[in-house]
Formats: structure tokens, C-alpha cells, sequence
């Protein structure tokens, strides 16, 4: 299947003899079981990853009192990685024993508890207190009979803006008066008219309509499906009002009508194309990979107060033949210290709110984005997130609606039109 | 180890007597060995592809027949017969007719001028040239490139901001045309790339075929008074007729079969553009196997099947009329 496989020798590599010392989170616990035994015998866990986690040194970490495991991880591409895992579910063979599993899919997976190891069995359920509850929830089985997966990292969000671009159409540029000018999405369509009004050459007040949309659904009490796992989409007046927000930037002409993560916003990014967009914490990475330089793009709330894009789970497939191993290692992988170690290394914003309070978040600012304080706005936005139920097809549903908005962005269909046409093909959806 | 049987079967090899009482048993023997290595032997040289085919290509195809006939979706054990349910489904799917529609444009925007452009290409390439080989390779490239490259580099020259080719466009007074948003534009710029692709490889087939016409034929024509076009029209194409048939068949079943190309035109989104402006029916496969609803899916591939099929042999009959050689 082409995948990536770093081999054990190159984790052995990175031999980490620094701050190991005082690893007194849960880890230790688990661990303690399982050296109680006779003698253990070799075993092997993989793990499967979609992008580089930086988790080289905590494998490290692990095999001090594991030191008969051995760590393989492997990667694959990010769609290719959850349509493996579907496929390896299927099929009962071939998936790793510890599987990262991103929040747009989890709940792909939350309805098949059978298909994975039940975390309570290895006690894991004693980390809900440290967790953000929704979460912790995403994590837990529909019928709620078990845990499937524990959280790494949560994608807070915020409005990346460009103060270039806002200071020639004579809005202010400090992100706190940012902030201010659009605590609803109401405020950001009047502010983005300003914007136009001021015919900045060559820039839109923003990259498209799909991501804000996305952003807008996702803040209400309820999204695409009810309680009961319901698709509601086509009845529930926020997403039709999300909708029709869209469609009022679009024809107020604040829309580049540039699909995120395609090459010309990528080159937009850099040239100023557009002066704003939704931006969850990982966001920020990716736009430093397009080299803007520094301070051009700086960072404000977002409005709506809040919300959440992305983020991780550590789940083990029932395959696996060493799930008491494999949850202690999800156990220190997602303890208070390997999390607040991956937010310095690799930006990983923690889902244990207590952390939000260690000075190594709360003060942490990023000198890219003219010393904007990350650590608080992002932990802000996930702290205030109201819950939702998220179904299995949540992707395809967004997909939908985010192709019609391209419609009507594209001038290909009205509004009307295309609502009708993608609640069609939500019906569609099996 | 000899494999080929003596020339006269019932002669006994030097220097081991037949022993007396077993004989004539023993001849019969050597002769069904004999008859079994002449009769049987092309068959097993030949039976590794057959089975190699029977395992990966005709087990695939016949499966996929059975499949199609049932509510398949991967994550339930259930799959039930739903019969002919599936195909009528297809039949009613507008995006069906859309992605047919979009293969069968893109196969014509980009088959028929790169054939037309491959001939021009080996009949220039057909003469007495310095640097002969550096030109035959040259032609040979495009081909080589991988296709994910050359998509890639041609999404950025039909970028709609900053894309070269709108540029160059924008010097002429032609507004920035956005490439990936209209139906006709997409079609056009992804038949580009395919053309990028593959008309240097048929200009080789095709030259290689010039190159075994007789020259005296053009030798006469010329004392006739025949132009290099009339050469061209009534001397080369008629004689390469039948490799002619050959690449319009390879090339029409490989732009039913066009995927790369448009899936990363569309930077992977698989409803081929969000209008689905430019989804071909192997996208449209594609987008219902990462669905996981295998029996659609298998129920269309089929229905690909037959159109290739039909195509093939359309292009047979049609090709086959205008008989080759010279009138």
C-alpha cells in the first residue's frame, strides 16, 4: 500500500537523555502492572500516524519501563490513512495497534465500538477529569459503553488577518481592535464591506466562504446531526442561516473564491490575495510553509466567540494483540507532560485544560505572527466551544454544502438552486 | 533437462538397449511423450501470462460483475442481492450521464488533436536529420515525466491569479480566465495535459511505421510533381493505416480511462471540480470506492467496461471501412 515505514533504528537514533527524570503522570502507574509479571516476553507495537507527531522521544521515554516493546511507527498520507483503517476494519488484518484517528473522522468510528479495545478495561477512564469534556466525549462510543479513543491535541480557532492589507483600507491593525470589530459573523460581513468599499488592489477581505461556514455550523448547539444521530442538516436554522451568511459575503464580494489548501490560495497566502481567514492553531504552520514573511499575517479572535477545527485521537483497533501495552502507551503519549513537551515542539495545542494555565502556554507567543499571543487565543476559542454531536458522515455533509457555496461563488447556480442540490446529495450519502 | 523428443520416436537413444519384453509398452510410452510435448508444450510457455491475467485480471473483472449486483458497502458483513438494482440506479444518475459527458469531451479534445499533431510530428521527424536520436528522445520526455509532476506544473500555468498562461493572455487584453471554474475551460486545459503527455510517444509509434513505407514510393511521387502534403495525404497515411487503428484504439481507451489528471486539477477533491465539471466516469468510480459503497461502484465500473468495449469497437468498424493501402 506504499507506506511509509521508519524503521526502529532510526527512533534508536534519537537517543534522549534529558528531562526524563520526573515522568510521575499516569504512565508510571500502567507501567508498574505490567513490570510486575514474570520476565515479559519481546512484543512489537506499531503505530499509525498521518503526519510526523514528534513522538520519536516519548517512545523513548516509553521503553525505559517498557524496555521488552518495541515502537515501529509507520505513516500514510491523510485521507489514504482513514480509509485504510476503514479498510483494515473491514477486513480484520493489517491495522497498527495504536491508530491516530482525526476529530473529521472519529465519529466514522465512535459507532463501531466492537471493532476496537474498550480503554476502561486498562483503566484509562480515570483521565476524563483532566480532559476538555468534549473531547473526551468525541472519544467515547455512541451508545456510551465505552472508550475508544484519548485526545493528543485540539485545533483551537481564531481569524488569521493580514495588517498590511487592513491598514490600506483604513481598518485598524492591532489584533485587539481586530477582535472588537467583529464579535459576530454580522460584524465580519460589515467590516468585510469596509474592506471592499476601500478597493485594496488585487486583495479580498477573504480567502472563500467554505471554511467560515464550517466554522459557523460547528459553533451552534447543534450541527449536522441531532442527539440521536440524525442527519438534520436540511431542518436545522443554523445551518441555513450559516448558509445564508455565506451567500451574503459572497455576494458582497468579499470571497477570493479560492478553495482552501488548493495551490492558488497557497500562492495567495504569500501575495496577499485575500486579508483574512479561518484559522485553527495548525493553521498557523501552514501558513508559514508559504513564506510570507515575517509579521505579515497576525492573528485575532474569531467570530462567534470560539470553536474548534481538528485535533486527534489515540485509538487501538481490537486486532491489536497487546492492548495492555499499546494503552500504556496511549496513556504517556497523552499525559500532562508528553503534551505540554509536543506544544513546544510541534505546536500541539493540549486538550488538558489545566495546562491552559501553565505559563509555557498562557505566555507563549509566536514571533511569525508579529508576537501574537497563540497560546491564550487559542485556548481561549477551545475552552468556550459549545459541545456538538458530530455523526459518521460529517465530512461528506461538508463537502456538500461546500460545494454548493463554490457553485454560487462561481456563479453557476443560485443560492436556492444549490442548497437544493447539495441537500440532495446529502440524501444520498449511505 | 531435454525437453524436445527425438525426430523418429521409436529409435532407442545410443547406448541404453531396450530391454526385451518391455519394448513395444515402452515405445507407446515415448510416443504420448512426443505427442504431448509438440501438442502441449505452446501452452504451458504461454500459461504463466494466462494465469498471472486469470489472477489479477479476469478473477478482478468477474468479481466486480458479482459485486455490482449487491448492496455492498464495506463496513457491513451483509451484502445483500439487490439484482439489476444498482445499474438502474446508474442509469438515473445525472452524475453518471455528467462524468460520460466529461470523458467523452475530454476524450475528443484531447485524442483527436494529439493524433493529428503526433503524425505532423514523425512525418517532420521522417527525413534525413541531424541529431536524429536527440530528437526521437526529446519526443519521448513528456511521457516519462511522472503524471503527478506534470499536472502539478500545469495547474500553476492555469492558475487563475498568477497562472503564466493567463498572463501571457493579459498582455493581449484578455481578462484572467478562471480555468478550473467553467466546463469548456477545464475540459480544455485538462486535455492539455494529456496531449503534454502522450503525443511524442504515438509521433514515435507512428514514425516508426513511416520509416517502413518504401521509399521509392515517394521517390515516384515526387517525379510525378506530388507536393510534401499530397505525399503526406496519399502516400504515408494510407500505408500506415493500420497503425493508425492501433493508436486511435489505445488512445480512445485511455481517455475513458483519464483519472490523475483531473482528480489533481482539482487538488484531490473527487466530485471532479464542485459543479463536477470535469469528473470523468473513472473519477466517478473513484468517489463512490472511497465512499465504501462497493456495489455502485462495481456497477459502473462495469458500465465503463461496456463503453470502452463499444468504443473499441466502434473505432474498429469505422477504421476498418476505410481500408488500408494505397488507391
Amino acid at each position: 500500500m506504499g507506506k511509509l515505514r521508519p524503521l526502529a533504528p532510526m527512533l534508536a537514533a534519537v537517543a534522549l537523555t534529558v528531562g526524563a527524570a520526573a515522568c510521575g503522570g499516569g504512565g508510571t502507574d500502567t507501567a508498574a502492572d505490567a513490570g510486575s509479571g514474570a520476565p515479559a516476553e519481546k512484543i512489537k507495537l506499531t503505530v499509525g500516524l498521518f503526519s510526523d507527531f514528534h513522538f520519536a522521544p516519548l517512545y523513548e521515554e516509553f521503553k525505559k519501563t517498557h524496555p521488552n516493546v518495541e515502537i515501529v511507527e509507520r505513516r500514510a498520507q491523510f485521507n489514504d490513512h482513514h480509509t485504510n483503517l476503514v479498510t483494515q476494519l473491514a477486513t480484520g488484518a493489517g491495522a497498527a495497534d495504536v491508530v491516530a484517528v482525526e476529530s473529521g473522522y472519529v465519529a466514522t468510528f465512535t459507532p463501531l465500538p466492537d471493532k476496537f479495545h474498550n480503554l476502561k478495561d486498562y483503566g484509562l477512564d480515570k483521565r476524563q477529569g483532566e480532559y476538555l469534556d468534549w473531547k473526551w466525549q468525541q472519544g467515547v462510543s455512541n451508545d456510551g459503553s465505552a472508550l475508544l479513543g484519548l485526545g493528543t491535541d485540539v485545533g483551537g480557532l481564531a481569524m488569521c488577518y493580514r495588517p498590511d492589507l487592513f491598514k490600506k483600507a483604513g481598518l485598524p491593525t492591532d489584533r485587539d481592535e481586530v477582535s472588537k470589530l467583529w464579535p459576530t459573523w454580522e460584524q465580519y460581513i460589515e467590516t468585510g464591506k469596509k474592506f471592499a468599499a476601500a478597493k485594496v488592489g488585487g486583495a479580498a477581505f477573504t480567502d472563500g466562504s467554505g471554511e467560515h461556514f464550517r466554522a459557523m455550523v460547528e459553533q451552534a448547539p447543534v450541527g449536522y446531526y441531532d442527539d440521536q444521530y440524525n442527519v438534520v442538516a436540511a431542518t436545522n436554522p443554523d445551518v441555513r442561516k450559516a448558509f445564508d451568511l455565506s451567500v451574503q459575503m459572497i455576494d458582497a464580494g468579499l470571497s477570493a473564491k479560492l478553495a482552501a489548501f488548493s495551490p492558488p490560495w497557497n500562492t495567495g497566502i504569500a501575495k496577499g490575495s485575500f486579508a483574512t481567514m479561518v484559522c485553527p492553531a495548525w493553521k498557523t504552520g501552514t501558513i508559514k510553509d508559504q513564506n510570507p514573511g515575517e509579521g505579515t499575517w497576525d492573528i485575532a479572535a474569531v467570530p462567534g466567540g470560539g470553536g474548534n477545527q481538528g485535533g486527534t485521537h489515540l485509538m487501538l483497533p481490537k486486532q491489536g494483540k497487546h492492548p495492555k501495552e499499546a494503552a500504556a502507551l496511549i496513556d504517556l503519549l497523552t499525559s500532562k507532560e508528553s503534551q505540554i513537551r509536543l506544544f513546544k515542539e510541534a505546536s500541539a495545542l493540549p486538550s488538558l485544560p489545566a495546562l491552559y494555565d501553565d505559563p509555557a502556554v498562557a505566555e507563549y507567543v509566536n514571533p511569525y505572527f508579529g508576537n501574537a499571543p497563540i497560546g491564550k487565543i487559542f485556548t481561549d476559542a477551545a475552552k468556550s466551544l459549545k459541545p456538538q454531536k458530530v455523526g459518521p458522515k460529517v465530512g461528506d455533509i461538508f463537502k456538500a454544502f461546500g460545494d454548493a457555496l463554490q457553485r454560487v461563488e462561481q456563479g453557476k447556480q443560485k443560492p436556492d438552486e444549490s442548497w437544493a442540490q447539495a441537500l440532495k446529495d446529502i440524501e444520498k450519502i449511505k | 533437462m531435454a525437453t524436445r523428443a527425438p525426430d523418429r520416436p521409436a529409435a532407442a537413444p545410443p547406448g541404453r538397449p531396450v530391454r526385451a519384453g518391455h519394448g513395444p509398452r515402452r515405445a507407446l510410452y515415448r510416443q504420448w511423450v512426443h505427442r504431448l510435448d509438440t501438442k502441449g508444450s505452446p501452452y504451458a510457455y504461454v500459461a504463466p501470462f494466462f494465469l498471472l491475467f486469470s489472477a489479477f485480471g479476469l478473477f478482478p473483472l468477474v468479481y466486480t460483475a458479482w459485486v455490482s449486483l449487491h448492496e455492498w458497502t464495506l463496513l457491513e458483513d451483509e451484502h445483500t442481492f439487490v439484482g439489476l438494482e444498482n445499474f438502474s440506479t446508474l442509469l438515473a444518475d445525472d452524475y453518471f450521464w455528467n462524468a460520460t459527458f466529461n470523458t467523452l469531451s475530454i476524450g475528443v479534445l484531447s485524442t483527436v488533436p494529439q493524433l493529428v499533431l503526433a503524425i505532423w510530428l514523425a512525418h517532420l521527424l521522417n527525413r534525413p536529420l541531424r541529431a536524429q536520436t536527440l530528437f526521437r528522445v526529446t519526443l519521448l520526455l513528456p511521457n516519462v515525466t511522472s503524471v503527478v509532476a506534470v499536472v502539478v506544473i500545469f495547474s500553476q500555468l492555469f492558475g487563475r491569479d498568477f497562472g503564466l498562461i493567463n498572463w501571457v493572455l493579459s498582455l493581449v487584453g484578455v481578462d484572467p480566465i478562471a480555468w478550473n471554474e467553467g466546463t469548456a475551460s477545464s475540459h480544455a486545459a485538462i486535455s492539455v495535459m494529456i496531449m503534454w503527455r502522450w503525443t511524442g510517444y504515438n509521433a514515435l509509434i507512428f514514425l516508426a511505421a513511416m520509416q517502413a513505407v518504401p521509399r521509392e514510393l515517394y521517390e515516384a511521387a515526387t517525379l510525378d510533381g506530388a507536393g510534401e502534403l499530397t505525399q503526406l495525404r496519399r502516400i504515408t497515411i494510407p500505408m500506415i493505416k493500420p497503425t493508425i487503428v492501433f493508436v486511435v484504439i489505445t488512445s480512445t481507451i485511455g481517455a475513458m480511462q483519464v483519472l490523475a489528471e483531473p482528480l489533481l486539477f482539482g487538488t484531490y477533491s473527487v466530485s471532479g471540480g464542485p459543479d463536477r465539471q470535469y469528473q470523468t466516469l473513472a473519477l466517478f468510480i473513484y468517489e463512490n470506492f472511497t465512499k465504501l459503497d462497493f456495489g455502485y461502484a462495481s456497477a459502473i465500473s462495469w458500465m465503463m467496461f461496456l463503453f470502452i468495449a463499444l468504443a473499441a469497437g466502434v473505432n474498429y468498424l469505422l477504421t476498418r471501412r476505410t481500408k488500408g493501402g494505397l488507391t
